[in-house]
């Protein structure tokens, strides 16, 4: 673990404890509320360190608190979570066996604890760094401090209870949307995916009165299409040849094949390797 | 509480399919190679994902608009972060914007 604090630069670190010490008043509140809400206080202890993940641990507390079944919570909770399927998908291999070594697929428990402290916040800290190093050491120094913040904030909240439950006087609840943008914003002075990020938020809000909690956050990805559309397009030279590589992006071609012609012709280049995905190909 | 042991399950369910989330996109990551421009593309994605959570967090609260002060502190940060202000003034400047205008009774 010394690795971590040799790769990252100190501030670096400091942005890392700041974020984590505001998770840590967020889960303030949410033990609190847990409590409030007439749960004991191992329910939100046990959720804090075994699902690790906020927003879908609020709602999980919110609909069994109001009545609603611990497993269509547990539904919706995971509908919230979904989003780090994607996030394991963007990430180079950052849990991998060591933290500074060469690119190596991970194993044991160390992957294991790898994947369980992924979050928004360790993931936006790992795509801020510029190498995979700094990635991995930014990934893990923010995984383990919100695995120790977050349960430590919902217990204390938990036990101290009412004292703690308006942290919307202090402004903490736009910390977290704050803490996120402050990150990304190096990715937005990219045009293009300016573009798709606001096009993505467009969607998100739009959806936001009419779908459950998660999925309008999900359906954004939808403006990642924006970026795809000028691309080449392979159909003629891979019909019926099944690549594994293709699979993934089989319903984002099937998409382009129903778009107009005048964007296919854009691009395809006979020479190009078979084996080749088209979305990869510029 | 009423029923402990569905509430468990329910826990359990929710633990063990996040956790499941958070693996598969790395199984399914280090089984298919990605050529240089889908790996971009992927990127994008995390950062659409992250905006879109960045704008729902700040402007909506359950179904509904979340009031004026909790956007207006995120977008002083949002302006600041785009100016290259340290991350520390960002997050605090955000904080502190929102909780001055509930002071002032802005909600």
């Amino acid at each position: 673990m010394s690795s971590i604090w040799r790769t990252l630069e100190r501030g670096v670190l400091r942005d890392i404890a700041l974020t984590c010490l505001a998770v840590f008043f967020i889960g303030l509140s949410y033990g609190a509320i847990a409590v409030a809400s007439g749960f004991p206080l191992w329910v939100p202890a046990a959720q804090s360190v075994l699902v690790l993940a906020g927003a879908s641990e609020f709602l999980f507390i919110g609909i069994v608190a109001a009545g609603g079944n611990p497993i269509a919570a547990a539904l919706a909770g995971l509908m919230v979570n979904a989003r780090h399927l994607p996030y394991g998908l963007a990430l180079p291999d950052i849990t991998g066996p060591d933290i500074t070594g060469p690119d190596v697929a991970g194993r044991g428990w160390r992957r294991m604890a790898g994947t369980h402290v992924m979050n928004d916040e360790s993931v936006v800290f790992a795509l801020a760094q510029d190498d995979l190093p700094r990635q991995r050491a930014a990934y893990w120094a923010c995984g383990l401090g919100v695995l120790i913040c977050w349960p430590g904030g919902a217990v204390l909240g938990a036990l101290i209870g009412s004292a703690v439950h308006d942290t919307g006087a202090f402004g903490l609840d736009a910390m977290f949307p704050a803490v996120i943008l402050a990150l990304i914003v190096p990715e937005l002075r990219d045009r293009m995916t300016l573009r798709a990020a606001l096009a993505g938020a467009a969607i998100a809000l739009v959806a936001t009165p009419f779908l459950p909690a998660g999925l309008p956050v999900l359906l954004a990805l939808a403006a990642v299409l924006l970026l795809v559309r000028d691309h080449r397009d392979h159909r003629d030279h891979r019909d019926h040849r099944d690549h594994r590589d293709h699979r993934d992006h089989r319903d984002r071609r099937d998409r382009r094949d129903r778009a107009p012609a005048a964007t296919l012709v854009a691009g395809g280049k006979p020479g190009e390797k078979p084996g080749e995905c088209p979305v990869g190909a510029r | 509480m009423k029923d402990g042991t569905l509430v468990v399950a329910g826990m359990a369910t929710l633990a063990a399919g996040t956790y499941a989330f958070r693996l598969s996109g790395q199984v399914l990551r280090a089984r298919i190679s990605f050529p240089p421009r889908a790996e971009k593309l992927l990127k994008a994605a995390a950062v659409v994902l992250l905006a879109a959570l960045v704008a729902t967090t700040a402007l909506t609260e359950g179904h509904g608009f979340s009031g004026f002060a909790r956007p207006a502190g995120v977008l002083v940060g949002g302006v600041l972060a785009w100016r290259k202000a340290p991350f520390l003034v960002v997050v605090i400047a955000a904080a502190a914007t929102t909780a001055v205008l509930r002071l002032l009774g802005v909600h």
